[in-house]
């Protein structure tokens, strides 16, 4: 079945931000708002050009700010709509309030975050920051790695979203530049694949069911409030389950099948590196290099952030002699990356002591390449080796000291 | 009444009963309860007109009284009244007066 579509499918050059726009138009979306922001913007000119060209029946809104977007977005989902947006760095910032009413509301929005680091000092380039950031508000957060990720992981996104036991909105990101400014292979499925996967949106309450009108958006008091947040607690937790049905699910109508976790030549790995999308394209070549040279290297990809996959990644992990979790976002004053902590809190959690190390890396769009993280699996060797770290604990990969 | 648990109230903070304020008794926020003198009142309706609330009784086009349900005790009523016919008065004195 896989084989026959697989054969079907167009195999097109396209940037990343263009493969998010390719799959927003094979899914043809109700409505879309969102403000243009480097380095989405090729996002919203694509975009409202299909939808000028007629060639999609969305109804764009060209809103005037970030948080506008999101409010349209809230609007619109909330009348049953599937809605839209994409967004950036500064731009995810000033959305910050509506992201919790989003997920509050459980509005089930696809958006699409073309990684930015946030200001000061200005910088237009990729990190993780913006997203990592926003990683407590109840949205399902998942990273692309290249650009057939980015493709594929926006229209499994509608579907993870929309599951009645998430319900919930949803970021898909991929780094700005690295990956939305380059042209990239993407196998592209034909239009009715995607149409028919995606599905047509069916919304659990609609606020123009004017002959059954409802409350939307009520306050509630310390009396309620808490039991409606804990309905978010529960519906995000089910994405751990949901995401790999809908990947297996995407894998029978692409070939291409997806997880929470992606591991990398992990079996008989000892020295193992940890990390979250486009840098993991580096990492495998490093991984292939030192897998010549004999080192047991491998690498563990995280796809999916929130909810975090506490149990992929201990069962993945637990065997592995030497960690470096690497993070491509500012965080500070934590006790290391939120990857990081997140991943030393599972394994204590289970009872189990790991020899794991910290690194921030590439931010501001730095550059991180194979070499380094060769010399990150040398490391590693030698603590598996020898079971000792040296510290520090966390470390910021070639920062000039 | 007992309060619903997360797994009974409805998903996303609807609630399916529509007009479902006049659930919510607002009156208990109320610091200070306006009183009407009917010998003075010309049932006028300025204050049924400025109401925040819809707290003011109306039957018949007169004015029959105040929602103290839902009265939050505002004092626009009192302000807007032209004849000086609404009086705001202590609730905690109001209800000792009441409990006698």
């Amino acid at each position: 079945m896989a084989e026959v579509i697989v054969r079907k499918a167009e195999l097109k050059a396209l940037e990343g931000d263009r493969a998010v726009t390719e799959a927003m138009r094979q899914i043809n979306p109700d409505v879309v708002a969102a403000y243009p922001v480097t380095p989405q913007t090729e996002i919203v000119m694509e975009f409202s050009q299909f939808v000028a060209e007629g060639l999609v029946d969305t109804e764009f809104i060209p809103v005037e700010s970030e948080f506008a977007a999101m409010s349209s977005c809230i609007g619109a989902s909330s009348a049953g709509a599937r809605a839209m947006s994409a967004t950036c760095g500064p731009g995810l910032e000033l959305m910050w309030e509506n992201l919790w009413v989003a997920s509050g509301l459980r509005c089930p929005i696809v958006m699409a975050v073309v990684n930015r680091s946030h200001a000061a000092p200005l910088n237009i380039l990729t990190d993780q920051t913006d997203m990592m950031g926003s990683r407590d508000t109840g949205w399902v957060q998942i990273y692309a790695e290249n650009h057939q990720e980015v493709y594929d992981n926006f229209i499994q996104a509608v579907r993870i979203a929309e599951h009645p036991d998430v319900l919930l909105p949803i970021m898909s990101g991929h780094a700005g530049f690295v990956l939305g400014h380059t042209l990239g292979r993407v196998e592209v499925l034909p239009d009715e694949v995607v149409r028919n996967f995606v599905g047509e949106y069916k919304p659990l309450y609609s606020l123009l069911d004017i002959d059954h009108p409802k409350t939307f958006g009520a306050y509630d008091h310390w009396d309620y409030f808490f039991e409606h947040r804990r309905q978010v607690f529960e519906a995000i937790n089910n994405a751990l389950r949901v995401i790999p049905e809908i990947g297996q699910e995407y894998g029978r109508i692409s070939g291409r099948y997806y997880g929470l976790v992606e591991p990398y030549r992990l079996d008989d790995a000892d020295a193992v590196i940890m990390i979250i999308g486009s840098g993991a394209g580096a990492c495998r070549e490093a991984v292939d290099e030192m897998r010549e040279k004999g080192t047991k290297a491998g690498m563990l990809k995280v796809r999916c952030f929130r909810p975090f996959p506490a149990e992929e990644v201990v069962k993945a992990l637990k065997d592995k002699k030497a960690v470096a979790v690497m993070d491509r976002c500012a965080c500070f004053g934590a006790e290391g990356s939120p990857l990081f902590t997140e991943t030393c809190a599972a394994f204590f959690n289970r009872g189990l002591r790991m020899k794991l190390i910290n690194y921030f890396y590439g931010l501001g769009g730095r550059d991180t390449v194979p070499s380094e993280f060769c010399d990150i699996l040398r490391e590693l060797s030698q603590i598996a080796e020898t079971g000792e770290i040296k510290p520090p604990l966390v470390r910021y990969l070639a920062v000039r000291e | 009444m007992r309060l619903k648990n997360w797994k009974e109230l409805e998903t996303g903070v609807v609630i399916l009963e529509p007009g479902n304020s006049v659930l919510y008794r607002t009156g208990t926020w109320r610091t200070f309860r306006p009183t009407i003198d009917m010998e003075k009142c010309t049932h006028c309706m300025f204050c049924w007109l400025y109401c925040p609330d819809g707290s003011i009784l109306v039957k018949d086009s007169k004015v029959i009284g105040i929602d103290y349900e839902h009265c939050k005790g505002c004092g626009i009523c009192a302000y807007e009244c032209p004849k000086k016919a609404i009086t705001m008065i202590e609730e905690a004195e109001a209800r000792k007066e009441e409990a006698k």
